[in-house]
């Protein structure tokens, strides 16, 4: 698994690549928990080339999630792949977080 | 009969593709829809993490068995383990309106198969069955 972070004047955009994991999700938590330290409490997450997530990847963004909102943040998710929200829905956590068609939609606002 | 397949891993994060590949490709080899076979996938991968977890404790020097059995009308798979012994009552999902991080995995592997029996009656470790049958056309 790959991320590149795109810091953007308002927001910083994880762009992942790979499978969320078991093995892979504790570095996408590294990477957020940076970003927050840093004060970069809008984050978007690219999902275009996420290839598969399971509940470590979906407990890693609830985490995010709720340090965003602590810090009056935004989170939100775009392009998920159908087997990614299926995730979501079976956890009944799509209606938690902000998910979005694509990086315009998600970037409105912020 | 059934045709048996069996994958030995190490109790290595790392490894858990290697699971996840073989169950997506027998699974849709079987005949389940794509939607079926990702389902299948995620519910085996978390019950795998379920034991590197709790199980096992994180170690990654531990072995997990997994047996698939391609039974004509189903697919069943039985997770091994040789660690300590999990007290079965204690296995439950969490009540999903406490938005946490965490203790959704048992939640996923019931919501999407159609069997799932914790058996502790091996002398050693752990045995979960999980079973998904094939819908039929029509």
């Amino acid at each position: 698994m790959e991320i590149d972070v795109d810091k953007q004047q308002n927001c910083a955009i994880l762009r992942i690549k790979g499978d969320v994991d078991l093995y892979s999700s504790p570095q996408v938590r590294t990477q957020i928990m940076a970003l927050v330290n840093k004060k970069h409490f809008n984050l978007l997450v690219d999902f275009t080339n996420v290839t598969y997530m399971d509940s470590s990847g979906v407990a890693t963004l609830v985490e995010a999630l709720q340090l965003t909102n602590k810090n009056n943040g935004k989170l939100r998710l775009y392009k998920l792949r159908q087997a990614i929200r299926d995730v979501f829905e079976l956890s009944r956590l799509d209606r938690v977080f902000d998910i979005h068609e694509d990086e315009q939609s998600a970037l409105h606002g912020i | 009969m059934a045709q048996a397949i069996e994958i030995k891993i190490p109790s290595e994060p790392k490894f858990l593709k290697i699971v996840r590949a073989s169950i997506n490709y027998i699974s849709e080899a079987m005949g389940f829809s794509p939607e079926d076979s990702n389902n299948i996938t995620l519910a085996v991968d978390e019950a795998c993490s379920n034991i590197i977890k709790h199980t096992y404790c994180g170690a990654t020097d531990q072995l997990i068995q997994v047996l698939i059995y391609l039974h004509h009308d189903r697919l069943e798979v039985i997770l091994k383990d040789f660690g300590k012994k999990v007290n079965v009552k204690q296995i439950k999902s969490r009540e999903l309106d406490d938005v946490r991080p965490g203790g959704l995995g048992v939640h996923l592997i019931k919501s999407v198969m159609d069997i799932v029996n914790y058996e502790n009656c091996s002398e050693l470790g752990n045995e979960l069955q999980l079973v998904k049958y094939l819908r039929k056309k029509g």
